[in-house]
């Protein structure tokens, strides 16, 4: 187990290396570079150009500024933002709270519904229930996310008027409720594509669990149904899906972008667009890494956790 | 299917594949509405008389089936069926070619990641995995707003955002086939690395990647549209399925048909080319049958 989880820990370390070099050959073979912002302004003269690239350490050789960028980084310091000059990483936690919040509502409702229309479907396999949520998944699939906010948008706020078009609260309100309310609708949005992955992955993991022979000897000794289902197929089915999790973890994150533009959700998304509109490149990069390494820890600890709870996977 | 009292028939497997691909219903759907959409693109704008970029403004936001305009109009009075047709144009057309591009990539570095295993395979591999832990919308717009927006760049950078998973299908194919008999007479007749790759592995992998390009084209198309919709890929006045989204928010409570027709349209290409690939890898690789 220890050798299991350190080896998938340097695997994560080598990758984290290749995600900042990825990251920062983006920041740099991006024309103008860095100093693009600066080079804009007409003030600018070449005199002060010289001056900023030697402040920010742009005359040195780009192994040497990897290095530096890399181990800064890591400190936790990511730069400022050219807008006002704040730290990135403050900047981004102060959105990030909104984009979890989103995220992890959009996850619960989709885990929820995912599992039992999965469940349902393979317990009924071919049955019209089963085709319709295998058809209505692989619409939910190919639905651009920020076209069905907008039909959400149109249907239940400009025609119905029962939820709010967007903005996390109403100005000079933001009580629990008023919170609630405006979170129904990019919550369901971003869960739609979720709900779908789920129900795919869930019906397909128990079609595997059911034909296993625990279940037949389960059902040979005469353990009614119920019992059946929850304690032997349920709960084995549910494991996989742990990697389902990590694994989905990049779409979710891209759907939480979609859906706080299409809604003006002030979170990490939204931050990313406006940042880019700005030119604010320390920021844009900053949220690109943050991102990835969101992702990167994701799937470590998926990894981790579901060899902590089935003991096969240790050996391979 | 087959009983006692029928005599088996032996079908080519070209057969066999095409019987299973003509039971898979919604996949033939999906071929057919790729079809109407690829026609449609192409010749109907030559039916209409309306430019898909010609301004009329006195005509702005014509309701659709009023008129001449049978969409409607936009908010500087342009057609929207023909727009919806150019947009379809450019939007699939940057779907296949951004795929094929993927494809070759992806196959490259699979093949040679799954030939060659060892440290050359794990480098690249790693390299995959690495562009894999970049959100691809979050990766996209960064790429898209660091360079110069168009045609080109579009599908060019949807084409780098995409040949990962391709990478990966390849690898794991070409990894398991070079320990066949063939692949090792094939060495044995003293065919270079590079022949064995790609005249004898790939081909032999040609299944699932048929079936990888098919799922490519839908990921394209819908890219392309979230690009162009935030306002970083396809610009105006060109349209593209995506752009013709892009003001349709501010426009939502007055003229809901602007957002309503490019959406059905996106969703319907993307939805026939995955139920394609899911007909296609019923067809061409009963083994493969992930959900």
């Amino acid at each position: 187990m220890v050798r299991y989880v350190v080896n998938r820990l340097a695997q994560a370390v080598m990758l984290l290396v290749i995600v900042s070099t990825i990251g920062f050959a983006i920041l740099h073979l991006a024309p103008g570079g860095p100093l693009s912002q600066f080079a804009a302004s007409a003030q600018m003269t070449q005199e002060d150009l010289d001056r900023v690239t030697r402040q920010l350490g742009l005359d040195r050789p780009l192994p040497i500024q990897y290095l530096d960028w890399f181990g800064r980084m890591l400190t936790g310091d990511w730069g400022r933002s050219y807008r006002d000059g704040e730290a990135v990483l403050s900047v981004i936690s102060s959105h990030l709270g909104a984009t979890l919040e989103l995220m992890a509502t959009a996850t619960i409702i989709a885990v929820l519904l995912g599992c039992w229309i999965g469940v349902l479907g393979a317990l009924r396999r071919y049955s019209l229930f089963d085709s319709l949520a295998t058809v209505g998944a692989m619409i939910a699939l190919s639905i651009p996310t920020f076209w069905f906010g907008l039909v959400t948008i149109y249907v239940f706020s400009v025609k119905l008027g029962w939820l709010p078009a967007g903005n996390r609260q109403t100005v000079g309100d933001g009580s629990l409720l008023d919170l609630l309310h405006h979170l129904i609708a990019p919550a369901l949005v971003l869960a739609l594509v979720e709900t779908a992955m789920w129900g795919r992955f869930m019906r397909s993991s128990m079609l595997e669990v059911v034909n296993q022979d625990y279940i037949r000897t389960a059902r040979a000794k005469g353990m009614p149904e119920w019992r059946i289902l929850t304690v032997h197929a349920l709960r084995n089915a549910l494991l996989p899906m742990i990697t389902v999790a990590g694994l989905q973890f990049p779409t979710l994150l891209g759907g939480a972008l979609v859906a706080e533009t299409v809604f003006t959700w002030p979170g990490m998304g939204r931050l990313f667009l406006d940042s880019i509109g700005y030119r604010d490149y320390p920021v844009v990069m900053g949220i690109l890494m943050f991102s990835a390494m969101m992702v990167l820890i994701g799937s470590l600890l998926a990894d981790i956790f579901y060899a902590v709870v089935d003991p096969r996977i240790r050996v391979g | 299917m087959t009983s006692a009292a029928l005599p088996t028939v032996q079908l080519a497997p070209g057969q066999a594949a095409w019987r299973r691909f003509r039971r898979h219903r919604l996949a033939l759907a999906g071929a057919l509405i790729i079809l109407v959409l690829v026609l449609g693109s192409a010749f109907g704008p030559y039916l209409l008389p309306f430019d898909d970029t010609y301004i009329d403004i006195l005509k702005r936001f014509a309701p659709p089936f009023s008129g001449a305009h049978v969409l409607g109009t936009d908010e500087l009075g342009r057609d929207v069926l023909a727009r919806l047709m150019m947009g379809a144009r450019v939007s699939l057309s940057i779907g296949i070619v951004a795929m094929v591009m993927a494809m070759a990539v992806g196959i490259v570095v699979g093949a040679f990641a799954g030939f060659y295993g060892g440290v050359v395979g794990a480098v690249l591999m790693r390299l995959v995995d690495a562009v894999l832990c970049f959100p691809t919308i979050f990766l996209l717009i960064a790429l898209a707003a660091l360079t110069e927006p168009g045609l080109v760049t579009t599908t060019v950078l949807i084409a780098a955002t995409a040949w990962m998973w391709v990478a990966r299908v390849v690898e794991a194919q070409v990894r398991s086939l070079r320990e066949r008999e063939f692949a090792v007479a094939a060495l044995a007749f003293g065919s270079s690395n590079l022949r064995i790759m790609f005249r004898e592995l790939v081909p032999n992998a040609i299944a699932p990647i048929v079936v990888a390009a098919t799922l490519n084209v839908a990921k394209a198309i819908l890219l392309e549209s979230y690009l162009s919709y935030l306002g970083y890929g396809i610009q105006p006045p060109a349209a593209s399925l995506g752009n013709m989204l892009n003001n349709a928010q501010i426009y939502l409570a007055s003229a809901p048909w602007l957002a309503i027709a490019p959406g059905v349209v996106i969703t319907l290409a993307v939805t026939s080319f995955n139920f394609l690939g899911d007909g296609l890898r019923d067809a061409l690789d009963p083994r493969m049958n992930i959900p």
